[in-house]
């Protein structure tokens, strides 16, 4: 124990081997894998929050009519839904994998700046309880959609407005200084010899994500900041009276909301590469490629925000810009999934839970990426905008894309957290369960969006009753299978059959290389890279 | 295995439930309009394309699921790079991207292109209703929701055309080329019909154009599609499209009736309707046009909506309780009723908000009384 | 054994952040009830708002407190050094990212909505119908609704002020400099004068306001113009004020005889701070007020 990550300070009276044990310990931690943990059960649990609300949404959708809840509550459900999902959930989960796994992957002894990391993640809790308790306020809480489009978010919006703005003031602040203690870390402590070409995609695609996560992060605050000028202190940003324009507000949130989506998927790129070239026993295929799409989509994510927005009436040149830019994306995505299938082409395949969670995730993902692309030629969006259709595209990328990456990660090195292999059959359960449901869940979603249901209703026209009533039960069905998961991890942090320091044939990478459960402080001393 | 037999009751549900869905379509239509049809062909090419490339992809996939498996007791290649495939599969995705981009772009250049006109109309949104403007003739009129509140409640069988009816549809000539102002008074909305592959937003404050030109007589709906507030869901398009000639008389008819109407207005300033009848046309214009903001039972949504009943303006304030009916409040929901509702409806729904739940204030509000605020104004 | 971080400082534990994310809280919270209170009279949400800053100014002295023991005491090495000035950047990567967002709705408000208020583009007919007696021009003194303002000159206290932050930042880097090369007393006061630049700005800055609410009808709901006026240099205002702060600490920590050749991050980082601010304000000056 010769190392100084070890050292005690002369000011500090107690000895940290003995570190406060409790409450206390998960308060005060700077440890990246404790704090790995808390992201990750944070994330877990907001997902069961946001998933209870898409329960609400779909038991109202469950029969045309309204029957258990006021049109009112229901845009606040979908709403918060949105917010939960997206800030809540995968972005936590993805930030709790990044603090568990890339010092490991790349040898550091932690995270850079580990007191900031803790405290990246303890505003988060709190940020999601102002959102959360702005539901219980008097007119109720946000009501605006997850794109709070101005002016239905400030002159016409509730007095929760308020805490709205600041509550997601503070997930920015979380994200950034979360996605700064990543770059940082990625760049100035890697072991000698990780060279950059070296570096596993995970971390490749983190370090992308971080920072189009420190461009993007303060313009939502920026946007937000707008949003409550105009609606307290009488500024006229999005109100034609006063010269202002509220697709003004549209242009500056997607500019923000565009890399965003893919903040929620380049991380999942990086696990799936990650997990096929392990259960095909084969390197991954077009590694330099692989960095190079990444980069590309990042970039380019950059220059299509105005696809969401081909009906507000930008001026015909601005359509095609944009609708050419969004296509083009269509390309480096391309190159990633033709080479994981390329990875997998004469390997010799194991199909492990998951492996099992990143193959569903090629293929429904892409499935999702084709509706993208649909989507992205502007004179057909026009029919497809602000219907169901949309809504089974960014669930396809969303649940079935990063929801699932997060479940095939958390397969995959739960083994190397607790150190007890997890319950193979729960596990499969979990898998074929989720996969059946979240098709009947989300697939018959196109049908509806091109029927012509449009998205955000508590109530629709007959003729959507019966295919509405199949993706309740999907989803109700979806739901349920998540607890599976529940299980499983509770099972497998109480005990179980031990799990070896590579527990997957297959693997490859530094995070191997530590006992299971990994020991709480790894790599004091780097180590050798070959 | 008992997996096996979970994952089949699945399936068994998969197949068995969509096959007793009826009549919704489950592509997306042709539309009756040029445009609509040059639309469709397009999401068929592009559908087309995508299940080919997800074809191969998939396939390519399968066939190694299947093929190199351990259990094989294949032995792993080690290959894991080709410049010549990579580049490949960059540049053909890229080739089809293109064949997409062109036709893409006719027909939204096509789509764009509102010039030559022969009829505009302006469509402004406000929450949530439609109101139509015939550009050039002497008419114009809202359009509400037609469908009963006891039908959402499920109190009543619901209809055939169940929240895709209005009380006055907009009614449009066929065979000619029709252009849309679209705006709104208070958030923004979206004009959408389906069947002419419209829709465009209605920002407040600007002014976006769209156009249709549709052949065939018929009743097109459609609904909003911008989430605008509460009752964004309640909130359907109805286009009804009449051959020319018929178009005219409609027209004619429509105009004459709307000076009718006028005059009548003015007719009426002389003239004193009894409580039972003020009530009796003030619930009904409440229950119609102010309910689902300050509730049947007056009493608002707390936060959002204020409510009416023991409103200091509603019980006190008669001229402000006028005012406020009449011309809305700059910059809330509250929308001036002025031009929706004749100076009766007016009169009746103020006498019944004043005289409804508890307010019992006893005073009677006649059309002259409404004129006289409205005078004031200008 | 290798070089590269065996003295890489973990610490063990830290009540900061907790104590900051409580602080966090409090403000949102209280920011939050505040603004939703201002039509009203009382109210408690600034009290909680006062309360989070005060735990936060509490939490950074105590956390900042820690760093600098730290640092002082030799816990540090070089590669913690870098990581402090990596995140520095990014951390000044982000704000200006934030400035950007209402550089961006400036940049829309003048070059696209107002235009087409006044009928530009495909918007002949927003023009005609809604807003016949709009006229577009900018900077935008009358609006469509009618209301009317007038424009801030470039001459005058914003030229001055911009001289007075030019002179700031070469103070600055004459003071950094004067660190360099160990001349303690050239340091104190060029960052003695730094200080006093950028407090003579603030005091300006709130001149110019008084100014332009007073004399010229130019206020925060003055139309977009007036919006992105105030917002730009306001928060722009806020950051030198931030700065301000940082340098007055440094100029303690100088007093005190911290920092060296080779130990200077916070100073670093202090005066990068400002030097962003002062780029920041460059931009504000040619697009907001000559422009
Ligand atoms: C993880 C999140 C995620 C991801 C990865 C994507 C990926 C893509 N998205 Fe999606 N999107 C969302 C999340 C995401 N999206 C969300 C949340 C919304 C709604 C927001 C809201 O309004 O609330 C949305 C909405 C949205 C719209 C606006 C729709 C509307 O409101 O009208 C559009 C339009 O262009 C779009 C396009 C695309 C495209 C082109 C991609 C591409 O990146 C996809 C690329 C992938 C592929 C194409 C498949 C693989 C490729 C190949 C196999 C190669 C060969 C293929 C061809 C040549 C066809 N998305
Ligand atoms: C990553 C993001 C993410 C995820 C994971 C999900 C997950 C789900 N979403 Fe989605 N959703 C969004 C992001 C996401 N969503 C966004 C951004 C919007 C747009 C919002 C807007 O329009 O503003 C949206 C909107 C949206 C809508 C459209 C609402 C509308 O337009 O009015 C619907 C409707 O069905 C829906 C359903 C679901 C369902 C059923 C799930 C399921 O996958 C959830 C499954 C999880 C659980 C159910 C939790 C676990 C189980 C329990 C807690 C036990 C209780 C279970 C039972 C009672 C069965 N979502
Ligand atoms: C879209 C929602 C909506 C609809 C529909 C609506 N109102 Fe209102 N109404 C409001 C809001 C919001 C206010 C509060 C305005 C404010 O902030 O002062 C209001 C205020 C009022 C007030 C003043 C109450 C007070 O105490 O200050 C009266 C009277 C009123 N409405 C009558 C009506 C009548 C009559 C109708 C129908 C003909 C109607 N409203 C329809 C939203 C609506
Ligand atoms: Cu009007 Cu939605
Ligand atoms: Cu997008």
């Amino acid at each position: 124990m010769s190392s100084v990550t070890d050292q005690t300070l002369d000011h500090d009276s107690h000895d940290h081997h003995h570190a406060p044990k409790g409450l206390m310990r998960w308060l005060l931690t700077t440890n990246h894998k404790d704090i790995g943990t808390l992201y990750l059960i944070f994330a877990f649990t907001m997902f069961l929050v946001g998933g209870a609300m898409a329960m609400v949404i779909r038991a109202e959708l469950f029969q045309p009519g309204l029957q258990l809840v006021e049109p009112n509550f229901f845009n606040q459900m979908t709403t918060v839904h949105g917010l939960i999902m997206v800030f809540g959930a995968v972005m936590p989960a993805f930030t709790g994998l990044a603090n568990w796994m890339i010092p490991m992957m790349i040898g550091a002894p932690d995270m850079a700046l580990p007191r900031m990391n803790n405290w990246s993640f303890w505003i988060l809790p709190f940020a999601f309880a102002i959102l959360l308790a702005s539901l219980f306020m008097e007119g109720g809480g946000p009501a605006f959609g997850w794109t709070f489009y101005a002016p239905l978010s400030t002159t016409y919006s509730n007095d929760s407005t308020a805490l709205f703005v600041f509550a997601v003031h503070i997930m920015g602040i979380s994200s950034i200084m979360g996605a700064i203690n990543v770059i940082v870390t990625i760049v100035n402590l890697r072991a000698p010899g990780m060279t950059w070409m070296k570096l596993p995609l995970f971390v490749w695609t983190w370090l992308i994500t971080a920072f189009l996560l420190i461009a993007v992060m303060p313009v939502l605050a920026g946007v937000v900041t707008m949003v409550l000028t105009d609606k307290y202190f009488g500024t006229s940003f999005f109100d034609a009276a006063g010269g202002g324009d509220p697709v003004m507000f549209q242009h500056i949130f997607w500019f923000f909301g565009h890399p965003e989506v893919y903040i929620m998927i380049l991380p999942s790129f990086g696990i799936v590469s990650a997990i096929i070239p392990a259960f095909a026993r084969k390197p991954l295929f077009g590694y330099a490629s692989m960095v190079y799409a990444t980069a590309s989509i990042a970039g380019l994510s950059f220059i299509v925000w105005a696809h969401h927005m081909f009906t507000t009436g930008m001026p015909l040149f601005g359509e095609l810009f944009f609708m050419y830019c969004t296509m083009l994306i269509a390309v480096p995505t391309g190159v990633k999934v033709f080479n994981w299938v390329a990875t997998m082409w004469r390997g010799a395949m194991t199909f492990e839970v998951p492996m099992l969670f990143a193959l569903a995730f090629v293929i429904l993902f892409t499935i999702g990426g084709f509706s993208g692309l649909m989507l992205a030629i502007t004179p057909v969006d026009f029919q497809y905008h602000d219907t169901y259709f949309v809504v089974a595209h960014f669930h396809y990328v969303l649940v079935s894309g990063a929801i699932f990456s997060i479940y095939a990660a958390a397969y995959y090195w739960l083994p190397k957290w607790t150190g007890y292999m997890f319950d193979e059959f729960l596990a499969k359960a979990h898998f074929w369960c989720s996969l059946i449901s979240v098709n009947i869940l989300f697939f018959p979603m196109h049908f509806l969006g091109l029927a012509g249901m449009p998205r955000r209703i508590p109530d629709y026209a007959l003729q959507f009753a019966d295919v509405n009533q199949i993706v309740s039960i999907g989803g109700f069905a979806f739901g349920l299978s998540q607890l599976i998961f529940l299980a499983v991890i509770v099972k497998a942090a109480r005990g179980g059959e031990k799990a070896e320091a590579k527990p997957w044939e297959g693997a490859e990478g530094l995070e191997w290389t530590v006992p299971s459960p990994a020991p709480y402080h790894t790599f004091e001393t780097p180590p050798v890279i070959k | 295995m008992d997996l096996k037999k979970i994952g089949l009751c699945w399936l068994a549900a998969l197949v068995t439930i969509p096959s007793q869905a009826k009549d919704m379509p489950l592509n997306l239509s042709q539309g009756v309009t040029d445009i609509s049809g040059q639309v469709y062909d397009l999401h068929m090419t592009i559908f087309y394309i995508c299940c080919i490339i997800g074809f191969i992809v998939f396939g390519a996939m399968f066939y190694s699921i299947v093929r190199h498996r351990k259990s094989r007791g294949v032995k792993p290649a080690n290959f894991h790079e080709s410049t010549k495939v990579e580049i490949l599969w960059t540049a053909i995705p890229f080739m089809i991207l293109i064949g997409m981009a062109i036709p893409a772009t006719k027909t939204l250049i096509a789509m764009e292109n509102s010039d030559d006109a022969e009829l505009t109309i302006q469509v402004t949104g406000s929450q949530w209703k439609w109101h139509y403007k015939y550009f050039e003739h002497d008419l114009e009129f809202y359009s509400v929701l037609a469908t009963p509140k006891k039908q959402i409640e499920n109190k009543l069988a619901k209809g055939e055309n169940y929240l895709l009816e209005v009380d006055r549809p907009l009614v449009i000539p066929t065979n000619t080329k029709v252009r849309f102002l679209m705006t709104s008074d208070d958030v923004i909305h979206s004009w959408w019909v389906p069947e002419f592959a419209v829709k465009k937003d209605a920002n407040p404050g600007f002014i976006n154009e769209a156009w249709t030109n549709v052949p065939k007589p018929g009743i097109y709906r459609g609904q909003c599609a911008e989430l605008c507030g509460k009752d964004h869901g309640f909130m359907p398009v109805v286009v009804i499209a009449k051959e020319q000639a018929e178009f005219d008389a409609w027209l004619a008819e429509q105009v004459a009736k709307q000076q009718a109407r006028e005059a009548e207005e003015q007719r009426l300033l002389a003239m004193q309707l009894s409580e039972q009848e003020l009530m009796d046309l003030g619930k009904r214009t409440y229950d119609q046009f102010c309910s689902a903001c300050h509730q049947p039972n007056g009493q608002g949504l707390p936060g959002m909506f204020p409510a009416l009943a023991g409103s200091e303006m509603v019980t006190q304030d008669r001229q402000g309780h006028i005012d406020i009916v009449l011309h809305g409040k700059a910059g809330t929901a509250m929308a001036g009723y002025g031009k929706q509702l004749s100076l009766k409806e007016l009169a009746a729904v103020v006498t019944y908000e004043r005289n409804a739940w508890g307010n019992n204030t006893g005073e009677l509000i006649q059309a002259a009384d409404v004129q006289a605020r409205k005078n004031a104004a200008d | 054994m290798s070089q590269q971080y065996q003295k890489y400082y973990v610490p063990a534990q830290s009540p900061w952040p907790i104590v900051g994310a409580i602080a966090l809280f409090l403000i949102a919270v209280g920011a939050g009830t505040s603004v939703q209170q201002m039509s009203q009279e009382g109210g408690s949400g600034h009290w909680i708002l006062l309360a989070g800053a005060t735990l936060l100014i509490i939490m950074l002295i105590g956390w900042f407190g820690n760093v600098i023991h730290e640092s002082m005491s030799g816990l540090y090495s070089e590669q913690m050094d870098r990581s402090f000035r990596q995140g520095m950047s990014w951390f000044i990567f982000s704000e200006v990212m934030f400035f950007a967002a209402f550089f961006g709705a400036l940049f829309y408000a003048r070059m696209i909505a107002v235009p087409w208020l006044g009928g530009a583009g495909n918007n002949e007919m927003t023009h005609a119908v809604l807003w016949p007696e709009f006229s577009a021009h900018w900077p935008l003194i009358k609006m469509p609704d009618g209301g009317e303002t007038q424009a801030m000159g470039w001459s005058g206290l914003p030229l001055y002020n911009t001289i007075i932050l030019l002179i700031s930042s070469i103070t600055l880097h004459v003071a950094h400099v004067s660190l360099e090369q160990g001349k303690r007393t050239a340091l104190t006061a060029w960052l003695l004068i730094t200080i006093l630049l950028g407090v003579g700005f603030l005091f300006l800055q709130v001149e110019e306001y008084i100014h332009a609410y007073v004399e010229m009808g130019l206020t925060l709901d003055a139309g977009v113009y007036g919006n992105t006026f105030f917002l730009l240099t306001g928060f722009h205002g806020m950051h030198v004020t931030l700065g301000t702060i940082i340098l007055i600490v440094l100029f303690g920590r100088v007093i005190k005889g911290h920092f060296s050749k080779d130990q200077q991050f916070a100073f670093m980082a202090g005066s990068w701070y400002w030097h962003f601010v002062d780029v920041v304000w460059l931009c504000l000056f040619v697009f907001v007020y000559v422009l």
